[in-house]
């Protein structure tokens, strides 16, 4: 009997839930069990980074690399599980864009430590101890990966021949891809996005969809919205107008506006930008019709003024790989 | 050496433009910084479009409507100014300003407008110094 290809997961900045995701394959996991030797995941699994070294480069023939790229170790391990296996998928919203975590780089380094390690209401830290690549103490030199100035995706740091959106990605999508590797068919062109649609949330969306007139934005906390109304046309941000649709409209179902987790629709480079485009097309332009020029603007920032965290709202997911991310903004 | 800014400038063809045109034929002055776009209505610029110019090289974009009342496709200005004002507040939430991004609205007839607001502009963005890359 040949041996079974190896699978195997690793996470980066990571959350955890990458891995739930994978896990809620429930009994379908048997069959990836079947199907492949699930050797290294150090979520569930106990085997060590020097197991992965000592094997042979293109070893492992899938790994389903999650999490971003915050930390030196993050990134040593990028080119590690990028040696070693012959297929390398970026899995989730920050292995393929950054996520939340990427948020970071709306601020410099020294900032988020100022916040993280000091500022936060539930921080204890009355010596104000800053982590450092090397501490000193009695017994030698701790140390600790540093932390990168910038959050990065995989596909920034490594080559990536897949990526999966969604955060996580949905255990039906996960399925579809552990599908297409096992049946032998030819797998998509390199680059390409699996377990996910081309065009938009919006199009598995039960909801009705009117001629959309936003006359104000409002938010999840001050209204019970129409249960079979389009989100977005009740003026809340429904990011799912500028998501890859995939995951089944799942946020829209349960009354909740999508936040944009499955990425950019195909062919759109930049989320945030997208969304941008779509709320000018969809805002009411009748109560503008009457204003002065200048009246138009402050019109247009009293209604995006109920948007608190616009980088946050737009970007949530995609920071990473948008392209308000290459420009440098505040001099750091 | 002074810094000379590249300005990508989107100019609706009903309006800015032809301003443009009149701004050239009656001989004005205006610095030579911007690179003319012309689009089809001031709605058509599409965000994205704004930060491929500025990921392509421009410290600055300029997109120029027409006057409220007169786009030519009813509300194709009305749409700009709301995304513009949008747009600007991600920018600035990036720690972009937001001389570096103007909207405004120049007609057909507007020569003189046009090369005012070219100048300011240009020196707007000039002051500003080049916006750079990651
Ligand atoms: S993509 Fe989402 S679920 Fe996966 S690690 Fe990132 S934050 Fe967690
Ligand atoms: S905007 Fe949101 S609620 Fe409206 S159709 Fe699209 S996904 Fe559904
Ligand atoms: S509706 Fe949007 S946020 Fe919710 S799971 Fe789908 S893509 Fe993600
Ligand atoms: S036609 Fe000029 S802005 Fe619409």
């Amino acid at each position: 009997m040949g041996a079974k290809p190896k699978l195997s997961m690793y996470w980066a900045a990571s959350c955890g839930g990458c891995e739930i995701a994978l896990v809620n394959l429930n009994e379908k996991i048997l069959a990836v069990d079947a199907a492949f030797d699930f050797m290294f995941c150090p979520c569930l699994l106990d085997t060590k980074k020097k197991d992965i070294e000592a094997l042979p480069d293109g070893d492992i023939a899938i790994t389903l690399f999650n999490g971003s790229l915050r930390t030196e170790e993050n990134r040593e391990m990028a080119h590690l599980m990028r040696k070693k296996s012959k297929i390398l998928i970026a899995f989730g919203s920050c292995s393929s864009a950054g996520c939340v975590t990427a948020l970071g780089n709306l601020s410099p380094k020294g900032e988020n430590f100022k916040t993280i390690y000091l500022d936060s209401p539930s921080v204890d830290n009355p010596k104000g101890i800053i982590p450092t690549p090397h501490t000193t103490v009695p017994e030698g030199v701790l140390e600790l990966p540093a932390y990168l100035d910038r959050v990065k995706s995989l596909a920034q740091e490594v080559d990536v021949d897949y990526f999966i959106p969604g955060c996580p990605p949905e255990p039906h999508q996960i399925w579809s891809v552990i599908q297409a590797v096992t049946s032998g068919k030819p797998l998509p062109p390199k680059g390409s996005v699996l377990g996910g649609g081309t065009s938009s949330v919006c199009e598995e969306c039960s909801r009705t969809r009117g001629d959309k007139k936003i006359k104000e934005l409002r938010r999840t906390f001050d209204f019970k919205p129409e249960p079979d109304l389009c989100l977005l046309e009740q003026g809340l941000i429904c990011m799912g107008i500028a998501t890859r649709n995939g995951c089944g409209a799942l946020c829209p179902k349960v009354n909740m506006p999508c936040t944009g987790c499955y990425g950019p629709p195909e062919g759109v480079e930049d989320q945030g930008a997208k969304m941008i485009g779509a709320l000018g097309s969809i805002v009411d332009v009748e109560g503008l019709k009457e204003l002065k020029e200048e009246e138009i603007n402050t019109k247009v920032d009293e209604w995006i003024r109920s948007i608190p965290d616009l980088a946050g709202t737009f970007y949530k997911y995609t920071l990473a790989e948008s392209l308000l991310n290459q420009l440098k903004g505040r001099k750091k | 050496m002074t810094f000379e800014p590249k300005i990508v400038g989107f100019l609706c063809n009903w309006c800015s433009y032809a301003g443009a045109d009149k701004a050239g034929a009656s001989q004005m002055q205006y610095p030579p910084n911007v690179n003319v776009i012309r689009v089809m209505c001031s709605g058509r610029v599409d965000p994205q479009l704004v930060l491929k110019s500025f990921k392509a090289g421009a410290d600055g974009v300029l997109i120029l409507a027409c006057h409220p009342k007169d786009c030519h496709y009813k509300e194709g200005n009305y749409r700009a100014a709301s995304r513009n004002r949008v747009l600007l507040q991600l920018l600035q939430q990036f720690g972009i300003p937001e001389e570096r991004c103007r909207f405004d609205y120049v007609s057909a007839g507007e020569g003189e407008r046009f090369s005012k607001v070219i100048g300011e502009t240009v020196e707007a963005v000039r002051a500003l110094g080049p916006l750079e890359l990651q």
